[in-house]
């Protein structure tokens, strides 16, 4: 591979790492996680390499330290084809003051963050026809569908419970029930999926709907009547 | 004052210059300048005599003078004759001063007595990486206080890279009634209480722009200090360094009563619901800093959405957008009604995608300026080429500012960027890997440019395809763009990189070095062939005491020297100073570097009428 060809130019003696690359050992390929951020000198090996017993391993690192000792420059890059060993960073290099560092260690950390807690929000718009503003809600966090729509009751006070049934959701295995509420002029919730298609709200499993819910529009009974016909459908095909 | 202004006017125009002093009838103001330095009996006496035919040509050339405002044409005036000096000095009313050690307070107070404006410049470049140890001097404080007795009609001050106190604003908050402009660029040494002061105290105040500048959380609500009632005069209110929460509701009040404003900079401690309300009330705002373009934690469930998409509508004059501090990308197609206008745009905040840049930058054909971070890739560079036909300037920030990573951008969005964008004048770019062949396409593309920083943040990286070192790339740009004044190089360099930049880098005045060269003659080629070089900035470098002796014809035309962890010794820079007595020559000492031999630290030395500083700390030494 031209990398390790041009390893080869560069390095001079330290060329062990190609056949570190090919040995079997008992690690993981390509190393486990090496964080950059704690980096020495000779750099945080690879999974696979503090596995490896072999003895050359200790003097390749003994030998990049002394080198680095000795002129007060760190060695070229060796690039390990897996992972390359993050060399120790230099004062003031690259030259990026430090305010705007911290801004994007921060910003970093805290996406990271973000996906360790179960991904991040489910933000979605809400929109009622007539109103005239938008909300925003997190569908995360909200356990069921009666919480949801005791919030959107709460925000938007012409969005009455009316004819929900006992769980304060559509009650979509009763089709006459149904086929009333969205004869009526109340307001019914429907929302837009991953496809794009505009379902009523209340048709999948909570834990499905808020992974497949990208907007919520509370319309018109009367008008979400187009939808019972696809509604009815997946309904039907569920059971 | 970039002129040695220390000659003394031969005899015969002293002469008749101490008869004319003593007949001055001014008639602009009471004043009667006493020249500065110009030996003689004061200018008290005031016996009429028939004026001299001099005294009309002084009369006329004030009010020609007047009109000149570059500060070039000014010091070449200035150098005309004694008589010349003098007008050039009373008329002056923008003082620049490059560097805050080459000339005193007094000094300067004295020659120029009708100052209006003071630009003052402090520490070093490379300060702003670490490389300087803290508390090294470009205090605020002798300034300030020369100037309260000297300027009591100042009205603007601009630093950069100054030390500036709380004691140094509250004086400048009381000695100047007519103060209307405050610039601080990348300061540091106040907090808080310092910009209340300010706030409070001058009531003309047009402009506090805080610049990259490091504030210090007094939890002192400074915005709460600007007068509660009346109209204010702001005009640009800068304050997006500012890493402390400020109080909104005063914020909002303040924009509210301040029908001038046209520039407002938030911080990121203001959510996009703030930013909505503070648009509504300003929509005149030319330019705008979004603050952290974030809904703010804990923003209650279902909060009212704002409508930011019609609050930027209505924001028609809008020309220059920046922050995005901590961008929720959901959020950043409201921009759009203004993409059209927009000539500046600064999302080098802002973490987002190709995908999302390109939501909005499709429609930004008229950007001139655009900086951002290199996580819209090179598919977003590309984007950025295709649209922006005007671009002027790019600065690509890395997210991720270490050695080893995979680098997002690379040669393949500079090439992109040279053909598309063709009348590009500046660059910063930041990448990982890049090419001879790239860096040589942009120079054959983009003629006009006068600004060339490539950072390949691999130190001692070759070209990434042919493995050779970068030479031909930069030797490219310093041959093919004629009007080329500031060069950053980087990657692996050879001494021959540096015979192509003394070759042809005639209008070169700034150039930054760092892990570059083989040997002196790197530093000698561009010691000996630029003869615009003003500043040079180097570090980690294998040039040594031969090297720094070749630029002793120069060093009384540059504004300064520095050089770090080369292979500098306490003797070569001490023949340095004795061989040019109007250089400062400063050895710092930097206990962060490790190193086993004699080599000086920090090398930084600078012309000055004033000779060693007296306020340098214990591990600066000026050699003499």
């Amino acid at each position: 591979m031209e990398v390790s060809r041009k390893m080869a130019n560069m390095l001079g003696t330290d060329r062990d790492l190609n056949f570190k690359e090919t040995e079997l050992c008992l690690g993981l390929p390509g190393g486990g996680g090496s964080e950059p951020e704690t980096t020495k000198a000779t750099g945080k090996r690879g999974f696979s390499e503090t596995v490896d017993l072999k003895l050359n391993l200790q003097s390749k690192e003994d030998s990049m330290k002394n080198a680095s000792k000795a002129n007060n420059q760190l060695l070229p890059c060796t690039k390990d084809p897996a992972k390359p060993p993050a060399k120790a960073q230099v004062v003031g290099w690259p030259p990026v003051r430090s305010c705007r560092k911290n801004i994007m260690m921060a910003q970093k950390n805290t996406s990271e963050e973000g996906k360790k807690v179960n991904g991040s929000a489910a933000l979605v718009k809400v929109c009622m026809d007539g109103a005239p503003y938008l909300r925003k809600v997190d569908l995360k966090m909200y356990k069921s569908y009666q919480e949801l729509s005791d919030a959107l009751a709460k925000m938007f006070s012409s969005f009455t419970m009316g004819n929900y049934g006992a769980q304060g959701m559509i009650d979509f295995m009763n089709e006459s029930k149904l086929m009333d509420l969205l004869n009526s002029s109340e307001y019914v919730p429907t929302y837009e999926d991953k496809d794009g298609d505009w379902m009523l709200v209340g048709d999948v499993p909570w834990e499905m709907f808020v992974e497949s819910c990208k907007r919520l529009r509370i319309m018109k009974g009367s008008e979400a009547i187009g939808l019972a016909p696809r509604a009815m459908e997946k309904c039907k095909n569920r059971s | 004052m970039s002129e040695d202004d220390d000659r003394s006017p031969p005899l015969d125009l002293r002469r008749a210059d101490i008869a004319e002093s003593s007949n001055k009838t001014r008639n602009c103001t009471g004043v009667s300048g006493s020249g500065g330095s110009v030996p003689g009996p004061g200018p008290s006496s005031m016996e009429f005599q028939a004026p001299y035919p001099d005294q009309v040509l002084e009369n006329v050339l004030e009010n020609v003078l007047q009109f000149l405002s570059s500060r070039r044409d000014r010091n070449a005036a200035s150098l005309v004759c004694r008589s010349w000096w003098r007008v050039e000095a009373l008329t002056r009313s923008d003082l620049f001063i490059g560097n805050c050690y080459s000339v005193s307070p007094r000094r300067a107070t004295a020659r120029f007595t009708r100052v209006r404006s003071v630009s003052i410049k402090g520490r070093p470049r490379f300060a702003d990486f670490n490389l300087m140890p803290p508390d090294w001097g470009a205090h605020f404080a002798p300034w300030v206080t020369a100037m309260a007795s000297a300027y009591p009609w100042l009205e603007k001050v601009y630093l950069k890279r100054m030390s500036v106190t709380y004691d140094d604003l509250a004086l400048l908050a009381e000695s100047f009634p007519s103060f209307k402009e405050l610039v601080l660029v990348c300061c540091d040494g106040f907090g808080t209480s310092g910009l209340a002061v300010i706030a409070s105290k001058c009531r003309q105040l047009k402009v506090l722009d805080l610049i990259e500048s490091e504030v210090t959380d007094d939890e002192v609500d400074w915005i709460a200090f600007f007068p509660e009632s009346g109209a204010t005069c702001l005009e640009s209110l800068i304050f997006d360094c500012v890493e402390c929460p400020i109080n909104f509701d005063a914020l909002e009040r303040l924009v509210a009563r301040s029908p001038s404003l046209k520039k407002l900079r938030l911080n990121r401690f203001v959510s996009i619901g703030q930013l909505y309300l503070l648009m509504v009330r300003s929509p005149q705002l030319t330019h705008l800093g979004t603050g952290s373009f974030s809904a703010t934690e804990g923003m209650a469930q279902g909060e009212q959405e704002p409508e930011l998409f019609t609050a930027f509508a209505a924001c028609r004059s809008l020309v220059c957008l920046s922050g995005f501090r901590e961008i929720l990308p959901d959020y950043l197609p409201d921009i759009s009604p203004v993409c059209a206008n927009l000539t500046s745009l600064n999302f080098s905040y802002a973490h987002i995608n190709a995908d999302q840049l390109k939501l909005v930058i499709f429609q930004c054909h008229k950007l001139q300026i655009f900086w951002v971070l290199d996580s819209i890739c090179d598919e977003g560079l590309q984007a950025v080429a295709s649209t922006c036909k005007d671009l002027r300037e790019l600065r690509v920030f890395p997210f991720d500012a270490r050695e080893d990573n995979e680098g997002p951008v690379s040669d393949l969005g500079l090439q992109a960027i040279s053909e598309g964008c063709r009348k590009l004048q500046s660059i910063l770019y930041f990448c990982q890997h890049m090419t001879n062949a790239a860096v040589i396409a942009m120079s054959r593309n983009c003629p006009d440019l006068e600004v060339f920083r490539l950072c390949i943040m691999g130190r001692h990286r070759p070209d990434r395809v042919t493995n050779e070192p970068m030479d031909e790339g930069f030797g490219a740009i310093v041959m093919n763009c004629k009007k080329l004044t500031r060069l950053a190089v980087s990657g692996l360099l050879t001494d021959r990189a540096f015979s192509y930049i003394g070759k042809y880098g005639k209008l070169v005045r700034t150039l930054s070095v760092a892990f570059a060269g083989d040997s002196d003659m790197g530093l000698k080629y561009v010691l000996e062939g630029c003869p615009r070089l003003q500043k040079l900035e180097i570090r980690d470098s294998p040039f040594g005491d031969a090297a720094l002796r070749s630029g002793l014809h120069h060093y009384y035309n540059m504004r300064f020297l520095w050089m770090s962890s080369c292979r500098l010794f306490p003797q070569g820079c001490q023949e340095i100073a004795r061989a040019l007595p109007r250089l400062v020559v400063e050895v710092i000492r930097d206990d962060a570097i490790e190193h086993t031999d004699e080599t000086v630290d920090i090398l930084y030395m600078y012309r000055s009428l004033e000779g060693p500083r007296d306020d340098a700390p214990g591990f600066v030494t000026i050699m003499q």
